[in-house]
């Protein structure tokens, strides 16, 4: 009777292994079945004229498809902008963002900070759509039009909590005593903080920015009521812009030039998982 | 001298926060008011009527809610299986061995996916098989969009919850094998009861991440304005019907999106303020 009883024990705990271990490799499924359909459906599309030229008109792509051949253009347009929006974002996001996140770290009780702190985590958790209408609010209506600023604007929005977060971090796990002898050789808390702090904490602002890039770098939302999307390559900052999430958005929906969407995010994919992938090996090396 | 311009200047770039949040609430309270004024704040809210005819517009969230909701109830519903297996396998089973760093590289790259793909991937592969499968006419609905949104919150649910398995104080567990369990009694009397706290607010969180997002609900949803009467039948969420009118709203419509989107950002903020509540507090117990 008891040997039974320890047997049933014994085979749940085994049932119980074998479940988890299935149900945590099922969750691989999606990843790979994503990574494999785009690659197998877009590789073909990449060539050098997909990275140096605009996207087609629908007509174009239409007489291509009619006479058989490829859609010609690419998706120079919406590199070139999304370069031109993170570019702007980032200017403005990696020095607030680190000088926020030295004052959270610099002054971990005070009642402001604990504010500042709860709003980072607001502004986190605020879904990208809102970021998309409020900044088309701010920004899109005083200037009567959709431009690249806006565009980043709305990018510079989504960074800020994500590198604030990291310098905190980093910095709070620094070892007190750094910050301690940097002020006993005579340094102010300012000297202290850019020679002593922020660079042992590099690594980690760096993890952070570059993961904040990965973030943003795929958001469609934002950009549909701020960039808005053009056609042709531009550099302009007050005229509207596209960006390569843009561009997928517009395939998807122009049935002309629906070939195109594979190469597009098979490029924007492999860009995200690359800056992941970079970012956690070196979060893990600059931890050892 | 210099420590106060220091000073003074971190906190400038602090005031930065109150700034953007302040001027987000700001910029939705103004632009939501028209369409709160013009139907009111409690009949907006339940109206389920979205009617943009000349004259006779008639805006209401229910439908639009009503989406959210479900979408999000069932993506939590469809994450659970596979987010709290991840979790045991990395925070307890395989806890600091490189299977468990490969899955979490594998969840943290799903996690890093941008959501347009994830709704390609929805609308191309999964949405075919529903149709074949023949759950749904049409393919895309409620039901669709809840999948791809659940596999899309698993890696929040796991990695947090991960971390809170694995602060589970050894000895507890070793008190429990001296007294003859097995691994799978130590984790349901002794790692659950100790980290559900932690393990819960994961998947509030993860609530917070389903509620807001937008493109891949949008391309899967269905987008049709009416209540969903079954998890099978389209619909459209408060993220995709903004995501879907914005562009060409104008007047009371645009007002009654940007109340759409005030609604949304309160829902959101309230979800994740729990959250991180909750988390605070087991991590200090």
């Amino acid at each position: 009777m008891a040997t039974i009883k320890i047997k049933n024990r014994l085979a749940k705990d085994k049932a119980m292994l074998w479940t988890v271990c299935l149900f945590a490799a099922l969750t691989a499924v999606p990843l790979f079945a994503i990574l494999g359909e785009v690659l197998l459906r877009g590789y073909d599309q990449l060539s050098w004229s997909f990275f140096t030229e605009p996207t087609p008109t629908a007509y174009k792509a239409m007489k291509a498809i009619e006479a058989g051949e490829p859609i010609p253009g690419g998706i120079a347009n919406g590199i070139i902008g999304t370069l031109i929006m993170l570019g702007m974002a980032a200017v403005f996001a990696i020095p607030t963002g680190i000088l926020c996140g030295a004052f959270l770290a610099e002054n971990p009780k005070s009642r402001f900070a604990q504010v500042v702190s709860y709003l980072t985590d607001l502004l986190q958790g605020t879904p990208s759509v809102i970021i998309g209408i409020v900044t088309y609010i701010w920004v899109v209506v005083p200037m009567k039009g959709y431009s690249a600023i806006a565009g980043s604007v709305a990018l510079f929005v989504m960074m800020l909590p994500l590198i604030i977060r990291s310098t905190e971090e980093t910095l709070k796990i620094l070892p007190a005593s750094l910050k301690e002898a940097g002020l006993a050789l005579g340094g102010n808390r300012a000297r202290v903080m850019l020679k002593v702090q922020l660079p042992a904490a590099f690594g980690g602002i760096f993890t952070g920015v570059l993961l904040a890039i990965s973030r943003v770098i795929g958001e469609t939302a934002p950009l549909m009521f701020t960039a808005l999307g053009c056609s042709f390559i531009r550099f302009a900052i007050d005229k509207p812009i596209s960006a390569v999430p843009l561009l997928i958005w517009e395939f998807f929906n122009d049935p002309n030039l629906q070939e195109l969407i594979w190469g597009a995010s098979l490029f924007l994919l492999l860009f995200v998982l690359t800056l992941n992938l970079t970012a956690k090996y070196l979060a893990k090396k600059w931890n050892q | 001298m210099n420590d106060k311009i220091y000073k003074v200047v971190l906190f400038a770039a602090a005031l930065i926060m109150p700034i953007v949040c302040g001027g987000v609430v700001y910029a939705l309270v103004t632009d939501a008011y028209e369409a709160f004024e013009h139907f009111g704040f409690f009949e907006f809210l339940t109206s389920s009527e979205w009617s943009y005819t000349d004259g006779a517009e008639q805006y209401g969230a229910l439908p639009f809610i009503t989406g959210t909701l479900m979408t999000t109830l069932l993506a939590l519903v469809f994450c659970i299986p596979f987010s709290l297996p991840v979790a045991l396998f990395v925070g307890e089973y395989f806890k600091d061995t490189m299977a468990a760093s490969v899955l979490s590289t594998v969840t943290d790259l799903l996690a890093g996916i941008p959501s347009i793909i994830y709704g390609l991937w929805g609308f191309y592969t999964l949405r075919p098989l529903i149709m074949v499968l023949n759950i749904s006419p049409q393919g895309s609905g409620i039901l669709t969009a809840s999948l791809v949104l659940a596999i899309m919150i698993v890696p929040y649910a796991a990695s947090l919850s991960a971390e809170f398995i694995k602060m589970v104080p050894n000895d507890l567990k070793e008190g429990a094998y001296s007294l003859g369990a097995t691994r799978a009694e130590v984790i349901r009397k002794v790692v659950f009861p100790v980290a559900g706290s932690g393990v819960f607010s994961s998947y509030v969180l993860a609530i917070g991440r389903a509620l807001g997002e937008t493109m891949t609900v949008t391309m899967l949803i269905g987008n049709t304005n009416n209540i969903p009467d079954s998890i099978t039948s389209t619909g459209n969420s408060m993220a995709s019907i903004i995501a879907n009118q914005f562009g060409e709203a104008s007047d009371l419509r645009f007002s009654s999106l940007i109340a759409i989107g005030l609604v949304l950002f309160f829902i959101t903020a309230f979800i994740n303020m729990i959250g991180k509540m909750m988390i605070k507090r087991a991590r200090i117990s």
